[in-house]
């Protein structure tokens, strides 16, 4: 099996990696973000609670894309000036990996992509600007500086070192939904779909009080 | 990575979430606006960004446990939802609360145009809009795929997945009064270029802020659909004028009618066409005749029997007279001698001539034709009795007997009649369509149609 327990370096309690492209966990007991590197696990962090928001979405939340199931298993929080946003760290029944955006109730898949294009600097790009990758012409529509709120779950990278971040988001005329991330030195593109709530088949919700259940 | 899996999990195949968390069931939260202290309630959790209070309409701001004023209200503007706010009703397949409500306008030549915005809010589902003007409802939502410009032309055009939208309008648009939530910063006189493209029942529209650019798409719905949806007790305002994506109820069915009354039409040309080909022309009757009125005691008399063949079909009587300044009335009886069947008809023929200060003039003629409609075959002969004025000149006359004679009058009668229904939905339509454009960008100028001289002939009037 590619689950692997091992105990968290500050307080002992078992941390999971159910999947073995995890590479960061945050343990539930004392909230220690949990590296795993190939021998060992070593603590790097300390995340705070995240705030109670209103997604439908939580970890073990599983859902259908394209006659493909996944499941929730990491999440990371974004905050900025007009309001927030969830990046949801998906793994599908193929072994691949993939992220649910929930930006207040508007849905989108996404994956990271690899193109040949070299994009220019974040300085460079303005609303407006387009770029032709993955077979899509992609237009940019918003720019968004935000922090990290939070993360918990499992990570398929690390994030405890990462504090204000740059996104930019692009779309096509086809229905198609970029994103770069400018986190990092490299900028990181995810390319996937906008997708209506009901497409996902989304199951093990959470519950809203006084309102039908999902 | 997917390579490296020894054993891909299967959540849907029953496979267990991967941790466990304490059910956690968000609720509205009750809070108290810091200005006037009346209640607030967080009807959509965390994701409200903006809350405005209903009570002093103070904009508070709703990431802040103390709730933040972030403006006041300016004026004392009070405008009641026709959907109060935290009404629910299924719509669209979900249920749907009303968490927010703005009032928005344009100023056109002066004069301020306001509409309203009803934001739905379903807590998996999201967001969508309801928007009212003058009675109009759409339903909105925000689009997730990029329009494509089309032709430039006169109304520029763009396309959205198999539909194609024209322009109508371009507008300063302002918010005017807010109550209740949003997920994102509201402010009074927050300012937008709104942009309106119509393809009815569907209006696309854009509103730009020197950031970004949003894209919705909204539909028409009948006020009825809104009032049964939400279960509101009182009927909702009637809507008046045509509104820009109104749906044209003649505009639809105009081409069909069209092709219809078209069809039928050739359908009608082929038939006479027909009976042209096979109509037979014969003359069956021929005669000279004279009158003077008292020089006989009995004016009428009857002709020779004659022949009518073939089948049922029309007989000409041909009359023709040497009436000058003068008339003549003849009565005629076309008798079947078999069944003494008749057919009678008056005809008369007048002709008058002369010179005035405008040169020459006639009036009448001195030949007449009378048809006489679906006459069986038999044998028959014409009762024939004119009549004159007394002292009058004496009157030398032909008649001719024609027997199956193509004829052409019904033709037009009917392609008229065929036509009409179609003329008047396509007269209905454009009366609609002309409405509905005088309130857009593109008013006065007469349609696609119109050239540029015609729009500026019309703009001297």
């Amino acid at each position: 099996m590619s689950k692997v327990t091992v105990n968290c370096p500050n307080c002992g309690a078992p941390v999971t990696y159910s999947y073995r492209a995890s590479v960061q966990a945050v343990c539930e007991y004392c909230r220690s973000i949990c590296v795993r590197t190939d021998v060992d696990v070593k603590k790097v962090g300390e995340v705070g609670d995240i705030p109670q928001d209103a997604s439908p979405i939580q970890i073990g939340t599983e859902g259908l894309w394209k006659n493909l199931g996944f499941v929730v298993i990491g999440r990371i929080a974004y905050e900025y000036k007009n309001g927030g946003w969830n990046e949801w760290h998906l793994q599908f029944n193929d072994g691949s990996t993939g992220w649910l955006s929930d930006a207040q109730l508007e849905y989108a898949l996404s994956w990271p992509t690899k193109i040949e294009v070299k994009l220019p600097p974040a300085s460079e790009i303005k609303v407006g600007h387009s770029f032709h990758f993955a077979n899509n012409q992609f237009t940019v529509s918003t720019q968004t500086l935000a922090n990290y709120k939070g993360v918990e779950g499992e990570m398929p990278f690390q994030t405890w070192d990462k504090d204000e971040c740059l996104f930019i988001d692009l779309r096509s005329h086809t229905g198609r939904f970029a994103t770069l991330d400018y986190s990092d030195k490299e900028p990181a593109l995810y390319v996937g779909d906008i997708v209506e709530f009901e497409v996902l088949k989304l199951r093990n919700l959470r519950q809203f009080e006084g309102w039908p259940a999902k | 990575m997917a390579g490296e899996m020894s054993t891909p999990p299967n959540p849907a195949a029953g496979g267990k979430p991967p941790r466990p968390r304490p059910a956690t069931v968000p609720k509205a939260t009750a809070l108290n606006c810091p200005k006037c202290g009346s209640a607030i309630v967080l009807r959509t959790f965390s994701n409200a960004v903006n809350v405005v209070c209903e009570s002093c309409h103070a904009i508070l701001d709703a990431s802040d446990p103390k709730l933040k004023i972030l403006e006041e209200a300016r004026k004392r503007l009070d405008i009641t939802p026709l959907i109060p706010l935290g009404t629910r009703g299924l719509w669209k397949g979900h249920t749907y609360e009303v968490v927010g409500f703005q009032s928005r306008a344009i100023n056109s030549d002066g004069v301020n145009y306001y509409w309203f915005e009803y934001l739905l809010y379903n807590p998996y589902a999201g967001y969508r809009y309801l928007t009212e003007y003058n009675g109009h409802w759409n339903d909105v939502t925000v689009c997730h795929t990029l329009p494509t410009p089309g032709n430039a032309g006169i109304k520029p055009q763009m396309r959205l997945g198999d539909r194609s939208f024209t322009h109508f309008q371009t507008a300063k648009a302002f918010t005017t009064f807010i109550l209740g939530e949003f997920p994102w910063q509201v402010r009074l006189n927050d300012k937008v270029e709104a942009r309106d493209y119509i393809a009815p029942p569907f209006i696309l529209s854009s509103e730009s802020t020197p950031e970004e650019t949003t894209w919705s798409m909204g539909e028409y719905v009948a006020s009825s659909e809104i009032r049964d949806a939400f279960k509101l007790k009182a009927d909702l305002p009637s809507p008046m004028g045509v509104y820009s994506d109104q749906p044209n109820p003649f505009g639809d069915d105009s081409g069909h009618f069209w092709r219809r009354g078209w069809t039928f039409v050739i359908v009608a040309l082929f038939l006479v066409i027909g009976t042209w080909v096979m109509a037979k022309r014969e003359t069956v009757y021929s005669e000279n005749y004279h009158y003077k009125q008292g020089e006989q005691a009995e004016a009428s008399f009857v002709t020779p029997e004659f022949d009518l063949g073939g089948h049922t079909s029309n007989v000409i009587v041909e009359t023709n007279t040497d009436v000058s300044n003068d008339w003549v009335y003849i009565h005629y009886s076309l008798v079947n001698t078999d069944t003494d069947v008749a057919y009678d008809f008056g005809r008369e023929i007048s002709y008058y001539s002369g010179s005035d200060s405008d040169g020459s003039w006639t009036e009448g003629d001195w030949k007449d034709k009378a048809i006489v409609a679906s006459v069986p075959p038999g044998k028959y002969y014409l009762r024939v009795e004119p009549e004159k004025d007394p002292g009058s000149q004496p009157v030398n006359y032909h008649i001719t007997v024609h027997r199956d004679m193509p004829t052409t009058w019904f033709f037009f009668i009917a392609a008229g009649l065929l036509l009409l229904p179609p003329l008047f939905i396509s007269m209905r339509s454009a009366a609609f369509e002309g409405q509905r454009w005088s309130e857009s960008d593109y008013a006065g100028a007469s349609g696609d149609s119109s050239g540029g001289d015609d729009s500026d002939d019309s703009s001297d009037d």
